[in-house]
This record gives C-alpha cells, structure tokens and sequence, in this order.
C-alpha cells in the first residue's frame, strides 16, 4: 500500500471515530443541557462522517487501486494527491472550528474562515477528480 | 476497468465535482453572504454526493471486481440499466427540488433511483459466489 493510500486511510480512520464521537455530543446535548456550541456541530457531524471518512476513504483506495495512469507514473501526479490531502483536511479542520463558533458568536473573522474552507475543500475535490480522471480506463 | 465500470466512475467524479461545488457555494454563502436562493441548493449537494458520487462509485467498482464467470460478467443488460436510471432519478430528484420542480417530478426521480437499485441487485446477485467451486465433504 503506498504512503498516499496509508496516509488518507489512516487519516480517515480517525476522523471515523471523531465524526462518530461529535455525532454522540450532538446527541447528548439535549440529555446533559450541553452549550448551544454543540448545536453548531451537526452540519460538522455531517461533514466529519463523509467528508472526513467516507471521501477520504475512497481517494486513498482509488489512489492505490485505480488503472494506471502511465508506466513511469503509475498513481498520477503524486504532488497533486498530496495537495488533495492538504487542501480537503485543512478545509475540514477550518470548518470544525469556525461552524461552532459563528452559530454562537457571529462575526466577520468567522465568516472568511468558513469562506476559506469552502474554497480549500472545493479545490481538494477538483486536485482528485484532475488526479483519478486520466486513469479511469476501458480495457 | 470494464467499459461500464468506467462509465460508473466518470460519472460519478462529475457528480463529486458539482456536489462540492454547490457544498462550496453553500459554505461560502454561510460565511460570506452572496445570495440567499444558494440555499436551494441543499437537495441537490445532498443527493449529488450520497446517491451521484458514493453509490454510483461503489456501483461501478463492484460491476468490475464482483467474481464472474469464467470470463464473463453475467447479464450486464440490468446494470447497464441501473446506469442510466440512478443518473436520471439524481438529477430528477437532486435538480428538481434544488429548482421547485413539482412533487411528482421528486418522486419520479426516487422512482428511478429505486429502479436502478433493483436492477443492479438483478445484474450483481449471481456473482456473490465463491471464486472456486465448493468440495463437499
């Protein structure tokens, strides 16, 4: 298994149990009168679990498993599956901090965090579909 | 890959790339307001990436490495089926409500999506099978 696959799947399995622990606090909060920060987690919750997982998941195991791209160049641009990684998680992590705190605390630094997560995850998405797309071949 | 398996998987990256960027206008919209009507777009972020980007990659994944026979994948006539019917009842059910389209043209889309679903359970049924044939003590 290569170190990109190793990484994202490792990554990803973390982020299972993360997504899966807020899913519980979001739950919880009725029950234990947790802050109103908690009611800012469940579009995070969401995004942990399908984003964090799931995606991730399946980037790593398609980086790995995919047709090859080329004889010299097996998996692709490994420079742009490294850039998927970095732009998807920070996007995400941005996302886990400023949701919560912009549903209890609105302000403009909030707002441009959320703004810069939104575009760090889109260009993550389009860094993997440009890697996987010239190795998704007919035989 | 197969031909269909291919087919399965572009489509479903055109879907992970328009669901992220309806998520992502949505995002950015929370935190920068750009227009209020983005949010319309829920419906359709959502079915684009759970039903478009995750279940039709698992579709086409699994039509190319489920066990076959001999050399030969089956019936694909089912699964060719459910290709067009889960992209269909996406887009029906996903774009319809995103733009207001009526109830029925929502429910026409699930229509297809269930179709796709039982047509691909028709093609894939027979090959959940052991690789070799099993000895009997």
């Amino acid at each position: 298994m290569p170190i990109v696959t190793r990484t994202f799947v490792k990554t990803a399995l973390v982020y299972f149990v993360v997504a899966l622990l807020t899913g519980m606090l979001v739950a919880a909060r009725p029950v234990l009168e947790l802050p109103p920060l908690v009611i800012g987690l469940t579009p995070v919750y969401f995004h942990l679990f399908m984003v964090g997982w799931v995606t991730q998941l399946i980037i790593g195991i398609a980086y790995w498993m995919f047709p090859k791209y080329r004889r010299d160049m097996p998996r692709g641009y490994d420079s742009l599956a490294w850039t998927t990684y970095a732009l998807l998680n920070l996007g995400l992590l941005l996302r886990l901090v400023a949701e919560p705190a912009q549903t209890v605390s609105p302000a403009p630094s909030w707002g441009w965090l959320l703004a810069l997560s939104a575009l760090l995850q889109w260009l993550g998405g389009l860094a993997f579909v440009a890697n996987t797309w010239p190795r998704v071949k007919e035989r | 890959m197969p031909r269909l398996s291919a087919w399965f998987v572009r489509s479903a990256l055109i879907h992970l790339t328009l669901g992220f960027t309806f998520g992502g206008l949505m995002l950015w919209n929370k935190g920068l307001p750009l227009h209020p009507a983005l949010w319309r777009l829920l419906p359709a972020h959502i079915e684009f990436l759970l039903v478009g980007w995750t279940v039709q990659l698992a579709l086409g994944v699994a039509f190319w490495i489920l066990p076959r026979f001999y050399s030969s994948r089956g019936n694909t006539k089912p699964a060719w089926l459910a290709f067009f019917l889960i992209n269909g009842g996406v887009w029906l059910a996903g774009m319809g409500a995103a733009l207001g389209a009526p109830a029925p043209v929502i429910l026409l889309g699930r229509v297809l999506e269930a179709g796709a679903a039982l047509a691909f359970a028709i093609h894939a049924w027979p090959r959940v099978k052991p690789l070799s044939p099993e000895v009997k003590p």
